[in-house]
């Protein structure tokens, strides 16, 4: 078994958690997707850390010396979160990548092996 | 003890043997600050001998149990005075003036119950295997014979008798001493403490033995020792009170999981006008104290679950059972929550969707996993549903089990 690291990306203009005129139930509906997947994958014994969120706002550090707010001003999707998982394969995590929430909200999964210091 | 034929002619010898015999134990040790446990026992079972032949013949005093204390004091005076080699032992760590206050000990409520707390986390101490933990609970906390704990484990008593003698070197190697408890040490071991409850608990509750009196023993033993821990101020935790509260729903449901043959019947159907309203109260009481603090720990997760099976369908039950099977997985893995998820993932979506979610699990060496998905085709594709029934009795070691869903295959065929 290998671990592999997932990493979230969304729009944060258009996913639902961070419109500000959500509705409870919207957001309960939310959370129940996540915890779904998330604990599907932990019923297959196969989830290291279920990991977090990320605050939308952040700072961006570059060689030139600037320093800018966000990294969403530039790029349109920005990376939401992350968690562990771990398979024999780049192909199983993938598939266990597969039904992930973000994906119904025109996000995206990416999937990488860790390469262990 | 209890094949003594002499204590067969009384009842209530061996009820009060039950209840008795571990309070004196951890009072003596408790008051005499005993390492070696052995001494405590022998008192103790000399205080019973002397019991059955007394009572033999003059027959039961006014207050059997005050008689009980009173004997055992004089014979921890005269185990003092007398055993003067011992007594060098016990002047290495006590004082001759400690062991004169010490003898003014009483067996009163109070001394019995914090006795009774020191001894049990002395007793539960991670040095040993979980199984020889409950078995040390059962036998110093909990006053069983070692021939009913081997009935309780489904083994003989050979084992037992060796898997108790481990443990007691591994206690005395790691300087058994029963003391005041402190915080620090509470915080340090209670977590292995609730853990020896919760197996115990489910050891009578889930156990191999058909065996209805021990079972029932051994779950309302757990919740004795629970009652002792949220009793005192030092360990009335969240943690206690759910453990409790979890103890009090499943016990509710204790006469109604079987039928007169033994099988089990599933929660649903159940007849819940057997289902024991009082414990159900009492359940309901500590799951209320276990959510006073901000913690969720499994126990919260799984009391909680319970909880919910005692209320009527509707008004999301089955979602909000989905959701606490989901929040215990992610807190830690077990084969046994994966599948109640996935039952419960089909209750909310469907048993498709049920599928979907139990196929992946992929336990392939699990019965139960077998018969899930057995349960789940019985909806959408009889033939299959019968195939992985078949699967779970080849694997199932339990000949009740392996009936059932025999009984199951054979209903199922009929309906073709």
């Amino acid at each position: 078994m290998k671990d592999f690291l997932l990493i979230y990306r969304a729009d944060y203009s258009t996913y639902p958690a961070s419109k500000p005129e959500r509705s409870p139930e919207e957001m309960q509906a939310l959370t129940q997707k996540w915890m779904n997947w998330v604990a599907g994958i932990a019923a297959q014994e196969k989830l290291v850390d279920r990991g977090n969120r990320l605050v939308p706002s952040g700072k961006v550090l570059k060689s030139n010396g600037s320093v800018s707010d966000g990294p969403y001003t530039e790029i349109k999707e920005s990376i939401m979160g992350y968690s562990l998982i771990k398979a024999a394969s780049l192909e199983e995590a993938s598939k266990l990548a597969g039904g992930c929430p973000i994906l119904s909200y025109d996000g995206s999964v990416e999937v990488r092996e860790i390469n262990a210091i | 003890m209890p094949s003594d034929p002499r204590m067969q002619e009384s009842e209530l010898i061996p009820h009060l043997f039950r209840t008795e015999y571990s309070k004196i134990i951890a009072v003596l040790c408790n008051s005499f600050d005993l390492r070696h446990l052995e001494v405590a026992e022998d008192i103790a079972s000399e205080t019973f001998l002397k019991a059955t032949e007394i009572w033999g013949i003059r027959g039961v005093p006014e207050n059997p149990t005050a008689w009980l204390y009173t004997v055992a004091k004089n014979k921890v005076k005269d185990y003092f005075k007398h055993n003067a080699v011992i007594e060098r032992q016990v002047k290495e760590t006590m004082k001759l003036n400690d062991i004169e206050t010490a003898l003014d000990f009483e067996f009163s409520h109070q001394n019995i119950a914090d006795s009774q707390l020191a001894m049990i986390f002395s007793v539960c101490n991670p040095e040993n295997s979980t199984d020889a933990q409950i078995c040390l609970a059962l036998q110093i906390l909990c006053g069983f014979s070692v021939e009913e704990i081997a009935s309780a484990f489904l083994t003989n008593p050979e084992t037992i008798k060796k898997r108790l003698h481990r443990a007691r070197v591994n206690l005395r190697n790691g300087n058994f001493q029963i003391k005041a408890l402190s915080d620090p040490e509470v915080r340090a071991r209670s977590e292995s403490v609730l853990k020896t409850l919760y197996l115990l608990f489910n050891e009578g509750y889930f156990s191999k033995t058909n065996d209805q009196s021990i079972r029932k023993d051994l779950c309302f033993e757990a919740i004795r020792l629970g009652l002792i821990l949220v009793g005192n101020a030092l360990t009335d935790t969240p943690q206690a009170n759910a453990l409790l509260a979890l103890m009090y729903f499943q016990s509710s449901r204790f006469d109604a999981r079987t039928n007169d043959r033994g099988e089990m019947i599933l929660l649903e159907d159940q007849d819940k006008s057997l289902w024991d309203r009082g414990l159900i109260e009492r359940g309901n009481h500590y799951l209320v104290n276990a959510y006073e603090g901000k913690e969720v720990s499994r126990y919260h997760l799984e009391a909680a679950i319970a909880y919910w099976h005692t209320t009527p369908t509707g008004g999301g039950k089955w979602q909000h059972i989905l959701q606490l099977y989901n929040q215990l997985l992610l807190i830690e893995y077990s084969p046994v929550t994966a599948l109640n998820r996935a039952f419960a993932f089909g209750k909310v979506y469907g048993w498709e969707k049920g599928i979907e979610e139990a196929e992946k699990l992929s336990l392939n060496d699990n019965s139960h996993y077998y018969s899930l998905l057995g349960y789940l085709y019985t909806r959408v594709d009889i033939d299959r549903a019968v195939g992985y029934y078949e699967q779970a009795i080849a694997l199932t070691r339990s000949r009740v089990e392996a009936e059932t869903l025999r009984k199951e295959v054979r209903r199922l065929m009929g309906d073709i």
